[in-house]
């Protein structure tokens, strides 16, 4: 195989200009010799009829000397030890840390715009330490599992009702589209008057924030499950419920995945946002009341546990993707 | 054979097979399930699939205007004709996932296809795609030796996208056979494969063919698949049947058979292909 004996030359061999050096070119430029002539067939036969089939690369005038371009083997020569890269990963991040501590010790960060890292740490320390953090972690916690659960249950079932049927679609779908253009965080108001300033007006906005996502999602990914596999299933002989449970709600999964982790982010959004406007205990409830002493480091170790929760709800929602996804050969990235 | 009439409803319940084309207006017979909306007439026959005076329309355009076919039990059909010409909706038609049509059909009631595409469930493992569906004790036993028999015994748990294209056609052969079909029809088994692969999975339809004896339509667009498996090559044009050509030729057939030569280059003239032999 000249083809693959060429660039095995090429990986070991040092860039060689195209002019091929006499020892290792020698066979470097079988390859081209042996695509040459099928290219440029017409013109042989018609012009150098003297010519038989094997000449050799470069005797007819018409015949181009191709430009050898050496390949290389992928990361073939330089094989250094890399970095890992979760360190890579977490270099713009430490810089970032090393910049805000340096800012606070030197001044140029007043401690009442916001505290140390150093601080913050042993603010933190200290809260876990009398359990206010623990508490007011433990009460937004449950806030956001009941909203999840209601918007997500509601948010589902009318998915599934108006992109299973289509009288479903009519009755529902409009109504869904109509009220998810409205801010659902300019509901407040009316949520209190409705149900108070306890748990219930904060978990409804939560579920309000959860269930249109899930709808959308999960609605279009019904929609969008492939009709041909539908119709194979039905000649098989599957009943309408098995149909559902094999092959489209299955197929519906990823959309519905992606609703479930948009989701997520609007859950802790709400959450922030409710606790904020009238509560007595929570997170937000700690910053609120951090605020009115200036204690910049609560809040900012308060808004550090949102993130902290924010990215540790999304890290599950991955976990749960790779474990019901694995059947994906999807493109992963380069 | 349990044979059952497939028909629009607002024909009468007599039991009578009714096979003299009474052409009606169809409603919204639009469900694909082979059980429903369909009126249901069991009979004996000695047809496996008759069809008489069928007529589907796409927007008012006849696809299949007044087609006739009956098909022997065991009988292997190629079904043959230029892109278009309505042979893969006449398929669908016996499949029972196109019922928006008008004429009288009657097919086996255990029937299975296979199509171009393997339309495997990506999300369920090889052995869990050909158990799909299936019914009665044992289902996985079942499933096993179809996947033994196509040659898959080794993916039986596999993801079906980490397939090959001809392992992912087998499987498909694999969910069509485990039903233990009395009508096998098949929409261009073997048009996606590469040429070798064609060649093995043509190999593995006349063997399975030859073991389990259904009646078979096979759907394709190429002669010599025809002339490898079938018993009667059809030709269709012009929505109905307009060539029926008798295959004799000893099985296994060898495509220098000089019968099997005379019949290609018959066959590619009436498709409109003429050879230097036919010619």
């Amino acid at each position: 195989m000249p083809a693959s004996e060429s660039t095995a030359l090429a990986v070991t061999e040092p860039p060689s200009s195209p002019p091929a050096p006499p020892a290792a070119g020698a066979e470097a430029t079988v390859a081209p010799r042996t695509v040459a002539p099928r290219t440029s067939a017409p013109a042989v036969a018609v012009g150098a009829a003297d010519a038989p089939s094997g000449a050799p690369a470069g005797a007819g005038p018409s015949r181009r000397r191709p430009e050898i371009e050496t390949l290389r083997a992928a990361g073939g020569g330089r094989r250094r030890r890399p970095v890992p890269r979760w360190l890579r990963r977490a270099s713009g991040p430490v810089l970032l840390l090393a910049l805000w501590q340096l800012g606070s010790s030197t001044g140029f960060i007043s401690a009442q715009t916001l505290t140390s890292p150093a601080t913050v740490v042993t603010t933190a320390w200290d809260m876990i330490k009398d359990g206010s953090l623990v508490d007011g972690l433990l009460v937004s916690l449950r806030r956001v599992a009941y909203g999840l659960l209601f918007g997500g249950i509601a948010g589902l079932v009318l998915a599934v009702i108006s992109g299973l049927f289509r009288a479903g679609e009519d009755l529902v779908d409009a109504p869904m589209q109509m009220l998810r253009t409205l801010p659902f965080l300019g509901l407040i108001p009316l949520l209190i008057i409705w149900f108070g300033i306890g748990e219930t007006s904060k978990i409804v906005l939560v579920s309000l924030g959860v269930a249109f996502p899930i709808y959308l999602n999960t609605y279009a990914a019904i929609r969008d499950v492939d009709g041909r596999l539908v119709e194979a299933a039905g000649t098989l002989g599957l009943r309408r419920l098995e149909l559902v449970r094999h092959v489209i709600l299955p197929g519906a999964l990823p959309g519905m995945l992606v609703g479930l982790r948009y989701s997520l982010g609007v859950a802790w959004l709400a959450l922030v946002i409710a606790e904020q406007v009238n509560a007595d205990k929570g997170l937000g409830y700690l910053m609120m009341n951090a605020r009115e002493f200036l204690q910049t480091d609560v809040i900012t170790v308060c808004l550090i546990v949102y993130s902290l929760l924010g990215l540790a709800t999304d890290m599950l929602v991955r976990l749960l993707e790779k474990g019901a996804l694995s059947w994906r050969r999807g493109f992963s990235g380069q | 054979m349990a044979t059952r009439l497939l028909r629009p409803v607002t024909g009468s319940a007599d039991g009578e097979p009714r096979l003299s084309g009474d052409l009606q207006p169809t409603g919204d017979l639009q469900l694909t399930g082979p059980e429903r909306a369909v009126a249901v007439t069991e009979h004996e026959s000695s047809a496996a699939v008759e069809v008489r005076g069928l007529r589907r329309e796409f927007g008012g355009r006849a696809v299949i205007d007044g087609l006739d076919l009956t098909v022997a039990p065991g009988e292997f059909v190629a079904l043959l004709g230029r892109s278009g010409c309505g042979k893969s909706t006449l398929l669908r038609v016996l499949a029972g996932i196109d019922l928006d049509v008008a004429g009288a059909v009657s097919v086996p009631r255990r029937r299975a296809v296979a199509f171009q595409e393997p339309r495997l469930l990506p999300w369920k493992r090889v052995w869990r795609n050909v158990a799909l569906g299936l019914r009665g004790e044992d289902a996985r036993g079942r499933v096993l030796a179809a996947l033994d028999e196509v040659g898959l015994d080794h993916r039986v748990d596999a993801w079906p996208l980490t397939l090959s294209g001809g392992e992912a056609q087998r499987a498909a052969l694999a969910r069509a056979l485990v039903r233990e079909p009395d009508l096998l029809l098949l929409d261009e088994p073997c048009a996606s494969l590469d040429a070798l692969t064609r060649l093995r999975m043509q190999a593995l339809i006349a063997d399975l063919w030859e073991r389990h004896a259904p009646a078979v339509v096979l759907v394709t667009h190429d002669v010599d698949e025809a002339l490898a498996l079938a018993d009667r090559a059809l030709v269709m044009s012009d929505g109905v049947i307009s060539e029926d050509v008798a295959i004799h030729a000893a099985r296994p057939r060898r495509p220098a058979d000089p019968e099997i030569l005379a019949l290609r280059a018959h066959l590619l003239e009436l498709l409109g292909v003429p050879t230097p032999a036919a010619s």
